[in-house]
């Protein structure tokens, strides 16, 4: 830097103009300071909080182990274990034939389905109580389970986005409308018109994949209004620093003011509020799915392993079914609120320290 | 290479520098949590008793991301009774953090004191160390015995209170034997000595229905409720307008012969000082670099910063065609080297400037200078 | 669209149909507006003569706010920000605005150059009308007019690099072709004291000082032809804002820019002005040539603002004129002369009737009751001629909302 700078031809044009100077042979004390790149100062930030780094870290974990694990292993979440203990079944008949009496025994061997059984090394975690090995449904109902969430929150974010831009951009009576929506969507109680509409699924008969479509539908249906009241109160304030004024004073056209100093000055908050929500919407999957209402049963999300809680033997002494999925929602959820927090903390200017 | 070549700290340069902060920062914390701290420790004397502070080399540093920030590095100078003390600079030059230092407000952890002493002689005689005072000790001396006026009126009153209630909150805390009535009484009298002609009127009133000046001269009854012993004005005209900022001005300078207690000034404006102040400090980089006392530092203004400072302001009662102005910028204080901080800014450099950081110069009984241009003057 | 997007609340002219809409779209935004108070003025255009000479000409600038409305959302009480001010800017030269906060001068700034709608009065730039050019139009011409912030941390767009930022204008408005641009804005950079490595540098490394110098490479980027300079030194420390100050002069020597310079601090105008105007309370109380307002002011606001500023030398001294009281509000006015409840030379009639703002001699302009021809002649009588009767009446001006 030190070379650079004396080796620099305009320097001493610059000198002679009297606005910058470095005297020959010093170097300029106040270009001797190096800063943190702005990359950097982020990730700084964000490794400061260490429940950040934790929640990363676990997230990375939980997506690794539920989208590569089920490859190491010949089982689906719809294998049906019966290989069960072998009953045999033997029955006696007896009938007379010409005075004699003959006994039959009729001997059946069954095979049967190897359920509720306790982990032992071919199920690590058991089975549940239709045979099926729950540590493949953990993982299955995991890849499910997080990428609903993903797919959800990136919809609903741009939903979000396009009509919380346009309300506070345009202001007016655009804003007054979309804002209004936004309120009516606020006051609907969400649980009776999720409930609902799972009725109106199961009622049609839509069933398997196409059900979990549906259902990320619903839930981004209900969910963009929070990112729109979000990006619009942004840009209702941004629209008002003094940047926007210079730009608008420079006469930059409405789209470049939008999309090149707007959006970018709101995604850092997107992003916070993208994390944050994707641990909302694992909840809410899960609460539908326990509830039956979500993902059908054949398919496994975390949720509707959970379900298994409805029979009371199972909560009692089957631990290891309901237990891991539970264990799963809550890492998942913490995690991604802890790594919501730290993102803000890092992307917040006013946390210079 | 393409990192560093752009200005920007580098992985490993920045690992250091965490690590280096972090070790720092953990001693100076273990060190200010000490229990029973004995008393000799922060006992001291003062050298001249005339002397109401006397800041003795004072390093206060900031340990940051970028590096170790020397706010304040090696001040010193003394205030005297009944006087008031400029101290003048530039942003970043460490007049505030050297009046922070003073009431122990340096936002920790990242801002500690290294070393040095402030030598603080109390109202009862005893003399104290404040570097090393515990902190309840701080705490009877902070607010009742020194106080503090700050830039921001607006920011520096509770919004949720009435004026009344925040002015009888300090006399009820630090005044022993105050009672409700007695703290009243108190509080109309001081808003009554500032100027405010509505003094009930005022003590009812909430802060955001009062105007900057009002708020400002509410501030200043404030600090004056304890009869205090030093009293720190951080730039306490800089928020105001032009005609409020000449009543404040006024009502400071009034005060200040009513009630006998000192006063610092921290200021960047050379026409507040030149009005206000006994003696001057001027501080750049976190040094003090002249000091004397006003007509001195006015009438001959002796380092070279100071006299650019002085010709670089426009006056009002001067038309100059060309203003002087001093080149470059201030050095931000992190790692600055061992030679003088002003040279690469510096018009009347010579080779001397080459070497060390200049020693003080003792120009006059008061007035000193750090400057090399000096030292061969002294010598021939 | 972009009419809608400019104009936050208010229904403003169509570009297209002048007369009929313009004058529609008025009355709707300025209901609740006696006319009486809006349109009181003689209406002078100016000349051929002054057009040629002025860079910019304004007559009788007003800018509403409203700050309160009634139930169906008319405004009923308005903040009068600018309040009927005319001034002239030659080309070339300096025009400083002082006042304190609140007397509108930011406003006025930025109502001239379009960021805010004009409640009414004539804008003339660079020998045009401009009073009812639509958003289009003033796009094209927003490049002759600049404008320069008071706060540099604010005014730069954090996620921009500093090329990008300065780039921008020249992108919008094509000044140089595209493959030039980065040689054009590294240039303009150095002139203005930055180094050309900061280039992909982001502005919160800068420092205040050079970020204001990047504000003014932003500026003057899109060669412009006059710039609004809103208290560009006031967050500046001293001997920065000595540097900045000569920049904007050597700048304006360059390419014969014409400035007017917003700030609230006198002696700075004093340095970089060809002339003032003092404003108080959102209108013009004083203007004219800077050596006329500094040597010899004639408005007592004036008289004071210049006695409260500090003067570096211990030995000055300390007598000085100290206006009592605060600034009012300026939603809620006093009436008549605005500045008589501060006022050290207050009279009786100032309290009901507003002094006429006069041309008292070549460019020196003021209002005040204190030069009026019939104060002057006949103080005693001129005092009389206010007798209580008067008085009540005055109290109640048709005028008043």
């Amino acid at each position: 830097m030190e070379e650079e700078q004396n080796t620099n031809p305009q320097q001493t044009e610059v000198a002679a103009e009297g606005a910058m100077q470095t005297v020959e042979g010093t170097e300029n004390l106040s270009d001797r300071v190096k800063v943190l790149s702005p990359a950097r100062l982020v990730l700084k930030r964000f490794f400061r909080s260490k429940l950040s780094v934790i929640g990363l870290v676990t997230l990375l974990v939980l997506y690794l182990v539920c989208f590569i694990g089920p490859l190491f292993s010949d089982m689906t979440y719809e294998t049906i274990d019966y290989n069960g203990a072998q009953n045999a079944q033997s029955t006696e008949i007896t009938y007379t034939v010409e005075g004699v009496e003959y006994t039959m025994y009729d001997i059946t061997y069954t095979e049967s389905i190897n359920l509720k059984a306790y982990p032992s090394a071919k199920h690590w975690l058991g089975t549940d109580e239709n045979g099926r090995d729950v540590l493949m449904r953990v993982l299955y109902g995991g890849q499910i389970s997080l990428t609903i969430g993903i797919v959800v929150v990136v919809l609903e974010t741009l939903i979000g986005v396009i009509m919380g831009g346009i309300a506070g951009y345009f202001g007016k009576w655009v804003d007054q409308i979309i804002m209004r929506i936004v309120d009516i969507f606020y006051c609907i109680p969400q649980m009776p018109i999720l409930l609902i509409c799972s009725a109106i699924l199961a009622a049609n008969e839509v069933n398997g994949i196409a059900r979990i479509y549906w259902l990320c539908l619903v839930l981004v249906f209900f969910g963009w209004a929070g990112t729109a009241r979000l990006v619009r109160g942004q840009i209702l304030s941004l629209r008002e620093q003094e940047f926007m004024l210079a730009e608008r004073s420079m006469g930059v056209p409405v789209r470049r003011k939008i999309f090149l100093h707007l959006i970018p000055n709101v995604l850092p908050l997107l992003i916070v509020q993208m994390t944050l929500g994707l641990g909302s919407v694992i909840l809410t999957e899960s609460t539908l799915s326990y509830l039956g209402l979500g993902v059908p049963i054949p398919y496994a999300t975390w949720g509707n392993i959970i379900q298994a809680l409805r029979d009371f033997t199972t909560l009692q002494y089957h631990f290891h079914i309901w237990g891991p999925p539970g264990i799963c929602i809550m890492l998942a959820v913490l995690s991604f609120n802890f790594v919501g927090d730290g993102l803000r903390d890092a992307f917040d200017p006013k946390m210079k320290k | 290479m393409k990192k560093s070549k752009s200005g920007y700290i580098g992985f490993k340069e920045s690992r250091k520098i965490v690590k280096y902060n972090k070790q720092q920062i953990r001693y100076y914390e273990r060190l200010k949590k000490r229990k029973h701290i004995p008393r000799e420790e922060y006992l001291a004397t003062m050298k001249n008793e005339d002397n109401v502070v006397e800041f003795d080399d004072l390093h206060t540093y900031f340990f940051t991301d970028t590096g170790t920030v020397k706010a304040v590095n090696g001040v010193s100078f003394d205030i005297p009774a009944h006087s008031t003390v400029g101290v003048v600079g530039e942003s970043g030059c460490g007049k505030s953090v050297t009046s922070l230092s003073l009431l122990r407000l340096v936002q920790a952890p990242q801002g500690q004191i290294v070393s040095g002493s402030i030598r603080y002689k109390t109202k009862d005689g005893d003399c104290y160390d404040i570097t090393k005072l515990p902190q309840d000790m701080m705490e009877k001396i902070s607010g009742k015995e020194i106080s503090m006026i700050f830039q921001e009126p607006m920011t520096s009153l509770n919004p949720v209170f009435t004026i009344g209630y925040q002015l009888d909150e300090v006399s009820l805390l630090h005044i022993e034997g105050a009672t409700k009535e007695s703290a009243r009484e108190k509080s109309i009298e001081m808003l009554k000595l500032v100027g405010i002609a509505n003094a009930e009127g005022v003590y009812k009133s909430y802060p955001h229905e009062l105007s900057g000046g009002m708020r400002q001269r509410v501030m200043i009854a404030m600090a004056l409720c304890c009869q205090p012993n030093l009293i720190i004005a951080d730039e306490p005209t800089t928020a105001l307008d032009v005609t409020i900022q000449a009543q404040i001005l006024d009502l400071l300078r009034e005060l200040k012969d009513k009630l006998d207690s000192s006063i610092m000034l921290i200021t960047h404006d050379l026409g507040v000082i030149a009005e206000m102040a006994d003696y001057v400090v001027v501080m750049y980089a976190g040094k003090v670099i002249e000091a004397g006392n006003v007509f001195e530092i006015f009438d001959n203004p002796s380092h070279p910063y100071t006299i650019g400072l002085l010709k670089s302001k426009p006056v009002i009662n001067k038309k100059v065609d060309e203003l002087y102005c001093i080149k470059g910028r201030v050095p931000s204080a992190v790692d600055l080297p061992d030679y003088c901080y002003f040279r690469d800014r510096c018009d009347m450099c010579t080779s001397a400037c080459a070497g060390s950081y200049p020693e003080f110069v003792q120009l006059s009984p008061t007035h000193k200078v750090a400057c090399h241009l000096y030292e061969s003057k002294v010598l021939k | 669209m972009e009419n809608q997007v400019e104009n936050k609340n208010q229904t403003s002219a169509s570009p297209k149909k002048p007369n009929a809409f313009v004058s529609g779209a008025k009355k709707l935004f300025t209901a609740g507006i006696p006319r009486k108070s809006l349109y009181d003025y003689e209406d002078v255009s100016p000349t051929e003569e002054e057009l040629k000479e002025n860079i910019l000409i304004v007559n009788h600038l007003k800018k509403y706010f409203p700050v309160e409305s009634n139930l169906i959302g008319r405004p009923i009480r308005y903040l009068k920000a600018v309040d009927d001010v005319s001034l002239k800017i030659p080309y070339g030269k300096t025009l400083g605005i002082v006042g304190e906060s609140g007397c509108g001068k930011t406003t006025l700034g930025r109502t001239l150059l379009g960021l805010y709608d004009k409640t009414t009065g004539e804008v003339y730039f660079d020998g045009n009308n401009i009073t009812n050019y639509g958003e289009r139009q003033t796009n094209a011409i927003r490049k002759d007019m600049q404008v320069i912030f008071q706060d540099p941390y604010s005014s730069l767009s954090p996620r921009f690099t500093v090329g990008g930022i300065i780039s921008e204008g020249v992108l919008v408005h094509k000044i140089v072709p595209r493959s030039q641009i980065k040689d054009y804005v590294v240039n303009l950079m150095e002139r203005c004291g930055l180094q050309p490595q900061y280039y992909e540098r982001y502005p919160y490394e800068f420092s205040g000082g050079q970020r204001q110098r990047i504000c003014i490479a932003r500026a003057l980027a899109v060669k412009p032809k006059f710039v609004v300079c809103d208290e560009p030194v006031s967050a500046l420390d001293v001997s920065i804002q000595a540097q900045i100050l000569n920049l904007l002069r050597e700048l304006q020597q360059e390419m014969k820019l014409a400035y007017m310079f917003i700030s609230h601090d006198l002696s700075v105008v004093r340095h970089v002005s060809d002339s003032v105007g003092v404003m108080y309370l959102g209108s013009m109380v004083e203007c004219g040539p800077t050596e006329r307002i500094f040597d010899n002011p004639m408005h007592p606001y004036t008289r004071s603002l210049l006695s409260a500023v500090p003067v570096p030398d211990p030995r000055r001294k300390k007598d000085r004129i100290i206006l009592q009281g605060t600034i009012p509000s300026p939603a809620n006015p006093p009436s008549g002369c605005r500045f008589h409840t501060r006022c050290p030379e207050c009279m009786e009639i100032c309290k009901y009737k507003a002094p006429v703002y006069r041309e008292y001699e070549e460019g020196h302009s003021c209002a005040c009751h204190l030069y009026d021809p019939g104060y002057l002649s006949d103080p005693v009588g001129y005092k009389a001629a206010y007798s209580e009767a008067d008085a009540v009446f005055a109290a109640f001006p048709s005028n008043v909302d």
